[in-house]
Order: structure tokens, then C-alpha cells, then sequence
């Protein structure tokens, strides 16, 4: 209790009483970040399916992968907030429909189990089967089990399974803008909260997911390359580059429009609003969600195709830049949740957030839920091999090196 | 109401199933389901002959009344016991004062529990007044619409109730309400808010906060009542409710109200 009296030191201004104790925390900024990588991670997977882009073939099933690892922690934020996680159970027996987010087990069940494994499942059959025959023991019988004992690797079942693959893709496009958009309603559809209630919320919401999801595939794709010794494909490394670059014009001139019209419009709000923007939130929306996080490494992205910069240098900077957006797109999501609750709904005053380092809702497990992925992404990668070596015989593999 | 929630948990296993699928082929049909005759009659078995069809409470808050003693706060944790601390109200009282060069400055200090020191600027001050704040019982609830699990509620007669053993403490509800009228149970770690005091009121008592206000500033009653004094209140004086542009449509009715209150 003592940390709500040394946030009344802070309040400048008039906010209602039970404004002191502020609700939703790190872990809820936490939650649409990691939706937001899920949603991401697989619009660029389906890029290569749907829209056929070759040149980010060999990010494919890393980001099935990846959008899996952050789809299982998903989750977790949202159940280590609430006050009662022992009946979070009753959202999926009596859900209450009007209720944007009564519809997350629905949505999230069904993301994970119509799209996402079923994708995966049809997309390693082949491969896994050949696999499983060569193996042994313990590994051998995950796999025939997580194959569900189907061995068929005739011609026809092969060209079955890409077919599957492209219509659960198909689906699954929707599906993620689905998953994630809704997150954005969630906060988009508070009418008491002027700084949430906006009808583009889960549009930029899904830009910046796929920012955000592009970003983290760069950086993982690079990370994992070096680390299996293996070179670079520039060619693979220039696309997702360039697709980052455009998602981030597209985000970027969607929350311009917001705050543009925010500005116009000019509503009752706007007074503590500006106060906001210029005082509490400065560091984290001005310098590092706009400057750091978007200016600076659109710039620099910019630079990579206006001008002829070596290929070592241009993986500096892509690294540096999806390094950046990053952290920008946390920030984002910082502005969004905490920003809009450190104004009072009186609009006479601001108060402050004060995070606790330890504790189910502080920063540690914080950080705990954001490493988490990585270390699911690594198990799964060891059942799911995403790479081609895994499956070539050891001759092959001579014949490579 | 615990036993009533412990059906209500019992019978929502049963029909677990079909809200499932109904829910999932309904997800985009708003349906709106205002009166639940279900639970209008399980209410009524509950709270022995007390028919809430027949009533709709509201309250009417004459402004110019309230000397902002905070003696209707005070009741209001001590009857419902609520926590004392001062971040955690049902009600509280707000003062306003509106400076000459058009500033406007609002405290509530502890929620106006202890009522207000005087006023010592040397500014000029044009007017200045008290207004008491609680839950606005809206026809129109953004809280119910935003209830995951439907722990919060309407009831027959007009009253929004949080049912504490079916919260699972998401706290959706505090963001959705625009008036700061919920906070989160620090050791229930539920949502709680004003009840209109309902334990009293289905027995025919006013609520603690109307009880004990010195100038009856609150005046409580029933809309449906042809003569109940809150009828007569509204028909005496000029009426107004909080934000009435977001259309919650408030069940508190202030009299007088001044625009510097929000
Ligand atoms: S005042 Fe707030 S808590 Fe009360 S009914 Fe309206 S929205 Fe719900
Ligand atoms: S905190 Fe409780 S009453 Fe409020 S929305 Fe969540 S489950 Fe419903």
C-alpha cells in the first residue's frame, strides 16, 4: 500500500481517488507485444506462401516457429495479471458476448490450434517422416508421434500438404490480422479513454505488429545464421529489409493521421493530452517510440537503397535498425497502456506509474515472459528442425561443404 | 449473494456447453439482453419478497446542499467496509473552485472524508462548491458491456452489481468506467463499487449515504414510484448527469450541476 502514497507525491492536478492505484502494468504492455511478434511472424511466413516471395524462403519456418514460441507465452501476462488466474477458466464457460475481451480464448484457440499448428504439422510431415527414419530411440518416437504415425511420403500426399499449407495460410491471413486487431480493439473501443478510444487503434495496432514481426525474423534469421556457421543470404536479408521499410512507412503515416486528427478535432481532451505527450510520456513517445524507434532507422533503411553500401556494412545497419524498431514498438505499446492511464478520466490531472522490480506483476517477471519465447523457439527447433541441413543424408552434406 | 453466485457457478458448468457454442456461432450478433427473467426470479427467491421488477432505483444530488462534511463517505466505508485507506471509495466528495481568471482548481481530499480545510488564496474566487460522487448506476453500463465473464451485472431494478466470487479481477471494467466509480478490492482482489447499499435497500432502508447526509443533499428513490421523493425532485428542479455525451445514461441525477464538473 505505501507505493500508492508516494504516488499521491506525484499527482499534479485533480484525478477521482481511485485513479491513484493504476490497473493495468507492465504485463499488459508485455501482452500486445508478444501478440503483436505472433501476428507479425506470420504475415511474413504466409509472404512466402500466399504472395510467393521466394527470397525470404529461408525465413519461412523460422517465423511458423516463432509465432508458435510467442503464441504459447501469449497467455501467460494476461493470466499472471489478473486478481483471481484460478477462474480465469469461466471466460471459456461464460463468456460474455458483448464483451471484446471475453472473445480472447476463442480467437487465441483458434489461432493456435486452426492455423498455427495445423500450418506446421503440414508443413514438416514430408520432411519429418524422412527424418524419423533415421532416427532413433527417444527422438524417433516424439516424431512419429507428433506425426500421429502417418508415413505416407507418396507423391500425391506431398503435393496434399502444400496444398494445405496454402489454404490454412490463406485463412490464417485474416486469422492473425484477426488475433491481433482485436487487441487493438480492446483498447480502441474504451470510450471513457480518449487516448485508447480510436477507431484506427486496431488498424495501427496491426501495422506495427507486422513492423515488429518482420524486425524480430531479421534479427533471428541473423542471429541463428551466424550461429550455424553458415553465410548469409543477402538477397533474403535485402527483402525483409525492404519490407520492413514499407510496413514502417505505412505505420508510421497511420499514427500520423491519428495524431493529426487528434490535433484538428481538438476535443475536450486534447489540454491534458498535449500535457501528457509534452511531460510524462516525452521520453518514451517522442524520443524513443518516434525518434529512436522509427525516424531514426527509417532513415537508415532508406539509406541502404538509395545508396550503394557493402553488404557487411548493410547487415550493420539492418541489425542496428530492426534492433531499433524493437524497442520502439515496446515503447509503443508502453505509450498506449500505461500512457492512457496516467491521465485522469477528469481531465484535470496526471499521475504516475510506479513499476515494482519483483513480484508477479513487476519488471522481472516481466522480462522473464519476454525471454521465455526464445528459450520455447530453441526447444522447438530442436523437434522442428527449420533448416535444410537438418534433413540432408551425410553425404549431401559433404557434397555442401 | 454468495449463495446466489454458487448457483449461478453450478448451474454455469451445466450450461457450459451451449453458451459455448452459442457464443461461438454469436460472436458478431449483438443481442441485447436487458432484463434477465432468470435472474429477476432468483432475486426474488433470495431476498424474501422483495420484487425488484417493481422498482428502479436512482438517486438525485442537490449540489447547493452539500456542505462537504464527507459524512456520507464515511458511512459508506464503515457500512460496506470498505477499505479505509484513501485510494479505495464508493463515494466521495469533490470540491470545486472556480478562480476569476477562469481556472478552476478540484480537490478531494481522502475523498472529502474529513471533510475540507478552508479556502486560503488571495485569489479572487468567483464561485465554489461541493458535488458528492459515486456510481452513476448507468442505464446504458459500459462496465457490464466490457465484463469478460459477466461478473458484473444489472439488476431487475436498475442497480449494477459486481458478483465477488465470479470476478477474476481483469480490472476491464475500472478502465471502461468514466468516472473513476471502481476500484480494486486490495485483499479481494475484485472489482467493487457502490451498490446503492442493495442489502438495505431490498429491506426498505436508504442507503448509509443518504442516511446520514445532515442537509439531505442525496435524496434516493424510485423512478417507478409515482410519488417517491426522487420523482418529486426531478420535476422540481432542472436536471443533469455526468458526461452525458459518452450515453451511459446515469441513474444519478444532479441538480444544478455546474460545467466545470466532469
Ligand atoms: S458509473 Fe461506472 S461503474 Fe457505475 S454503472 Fe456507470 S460505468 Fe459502471
Ligand atoms: S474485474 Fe471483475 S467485474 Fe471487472 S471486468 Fe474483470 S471480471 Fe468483470
Amino acid at each position: 500500500m505505501h507505493e500508492l502514497y508516494a504516488i499521491l507525491r506525484e499527482i499534479t492536478g485533480y484525478i477521482y481517488p481511485n485513479e491513484v492505484e493504476l490497473h493495468w502494468g507492465i504485463l499488459i504492455v508485455v501482452y500486445p507485444y508478444i501478440t503483436g511478434l505472433v501476428a507479425g511472424a506470420f504475415i511474413l511466413a504466409s509472404l512466402v506462401k500466399v504472395f510467393n516471395v521466394k527470397e525470404v524462403q529461408p525465413t519461412y519456418r523460422l517465423s511458423l516457429l516463432t509465432a508458435l514460441a510467442f503464441l504459447i507465452v501469449a497467455p501467460m501476462p494476461l493470466l499472471a495479471h489478473l486478481g483471481h488466474p484460478e477462474r480465469a477458466y469461466e471466460i471459456f464457460l461464460t463468456p460474455n458476448r458483448k464483451s471484446a475481451m471475453a472473445m480472447f480464448g476463442f480467437v487465441y484457440a483458434w489461432y493456435l490450434m486452426a492455423v498455427l499448428l495445423l500450418e506446421i504439422w503440414f508443413d514438416y510431415r514430408g520432411d519429418l517422416i524422412r527424418l524419423s527414419q533415421k532416427e532413433h530411440g527417444l527422438k524417433k518416437w516424439l516424431h512419429r508421434i507428433i506425426l500421429l504415425f502417418s508415413t505416407d511420403t507418396s507423391e500425391e500426399s506431398l503435393k496434399f500438404d502444400k496444398k494445405a499449407v496454402k489454404f490454412i495460410t490463406v485463412l490464417g491471413i485474416p486469422s492473425a490480422f484477426l488475433l491481433h486487431g482485436y487487441v487493438g480493439f480492446i483498447f480502441g473501443s474504451v470510450k471513457a479513454n480518449p487516448w485508447w478510444s480510436s477507431v484506427l487503434m486496431p488498424i495501427v495496432f496491426l501495422f506495427s505488429a507486422i513492423v515488429s514481426g518482420i524486425a524480430l525474423l531479421l534479427l533471428i534469421y541473423m542471429v541463428t545464421t551466424l550461429m550455424r556457421w553458415k553465410p548469409i543470404d543477402m538477397k533474403c536479408l535485402d527483402k525483409l529489409a525492404s519490407f520492413l521499410f514499407y510496413m514502417m512507412i505505412i505505420d508510421f503515416s497511420l499514427e500520423a493521421l491519428d495524431f493529426l486528427h487528434r490535433i484538428y478535432e481538438s476535443e475536450e481532451s486534447i489540454k491534458i493530452l498535449s500535457q501528457l505527450v509534452s511531460s510524462k510520456l516525452f521520453v518514451s513517445l517522442v524520443v524513443i517510440q518516434l525518434l529512436l524507434g522509427m525516424i531514426l532507422p527509417l532513415v537508415a533503411l532508406a539509406a541502404t537503397k538509395l545508396f550503394p553500401i557493402p553488404d557487411e556494412l548493410r547487415r550493420h545497419i539492418y541489425f542496428i535498425s530492426a534492433l531499433l524498431v524493437e524497442v520502439g514498438i515496446f515503447t509503443t505499446r508502453w505509450n498506449v497502456v500505461i500512457g492512457g492511464q496516467l491521465f485522469s478520466k477528469s481531465f484535470r490531472g496526471l499521475t504516475a506509474y510506479k513499476m515494482t522490480l519483483l513480484g508477479i506483476e513487476g519488471l522481472l517477471m516481466a522480462i522473464v515472459l519476454l525471454l521465455l519465447p526464445f528459450l520455447i523457439l530453441y526447444l522447438l527447433t530442436l523437434i522442428f528442425p527449420p533448416w535444410p541441413e537438418a534433413y540432408e543424408t551425410p553425404a549431401e552434406a559433404e557434397a555442401t561443404t | 449473494m454468495s449463495k446466489k453466485a454458487k448457483r449461478k457457478q453450478k448451474k454455469s458448468r451445466r450450461d457450459a456447453l451451449k453458451t459455448l457454442v452459442k457464443s461461438s456461432l454469436l460472436l458478431f450478433v449483438p443481442l441485447d439482453v436487458p432484463n434477465d427473467p432468470k435472474l429477476a426470479e432468483e432475486l426474488k427467491e433470495n431476498l424474501g419478497g422483495y420484487d425488484p421488477t417493481k422498482h428502479l432505483w436512482g438517486m438525485g444530488i442537490q449540489i447547493e446542499r452539500c456542505i462537504g462534511c464527507g459524512r456520507c463517505a464515511w458511512a459508506c466505508k464503515t457500512e460496506n467496509k470498505v477499505p479505509k485507506e484513501p485510494f479505495f471509495f464508493r463515494t466521495w466528495v469533490e470540491r470545486y473552485i472556480v478562480h476569476r481568471d477562469g481556472e478552476i482548481t478540484v480537490d478531494s481530499p481522502e475523498g472529502g472524508i474529513h471533510g475540507f480545510q478552508p479556502i486560503t488564496t488571495e485569489r479572487h474566487i468567483l464561485r465554489s462548491f461541493f458535488v458528492p460522487k459515486l456510481c452513476n448506476h448507468c442505464e446504458n453500463p459500459p462496465c457490464v458491456q466490457v465484463c469478460p465473464v459477466g461478473a458484473t451485472f444489472r439488476t431487475p431494478d436498475g442497480v449494477i452489481l459486481v458478483d465477488e466470487e465470479y470476478c477474476i479481477g481483469c480490472r476491464y471494467c475500472i478502465q471502461a468506467c468514466p468516472y473513476g466509480a471502481r476500484y480494486l478490492h486490495p485483499e479481494k482482489r475484485v472489482a467493487d463499487k457502490c451498490t446503492f447499499c442493495y442489502h438495505r435497500i431490498v429491506k426498505g432502508l436508504a442507503p448509509a449515504c443518504v442516511e446520514v447526509c445532515p442537509t439531505q443533499a442525496r435524496i434516493f428513490g424510485d423512478l417507478k414510484g409515482r410519488a417517491s421523493p426522487l420523482v418529486r425532485f426531478m420535476r422540481m428542479n432542472k436536471i443533469n448527469v455526468l458526461k452525458p455525451y459518452l450515453n451511459t445514461e446515469p441513474k444519478v441525477y444532479y441538480a444544478n450541476l455546474d460545467m466545470a464538473v466532469k
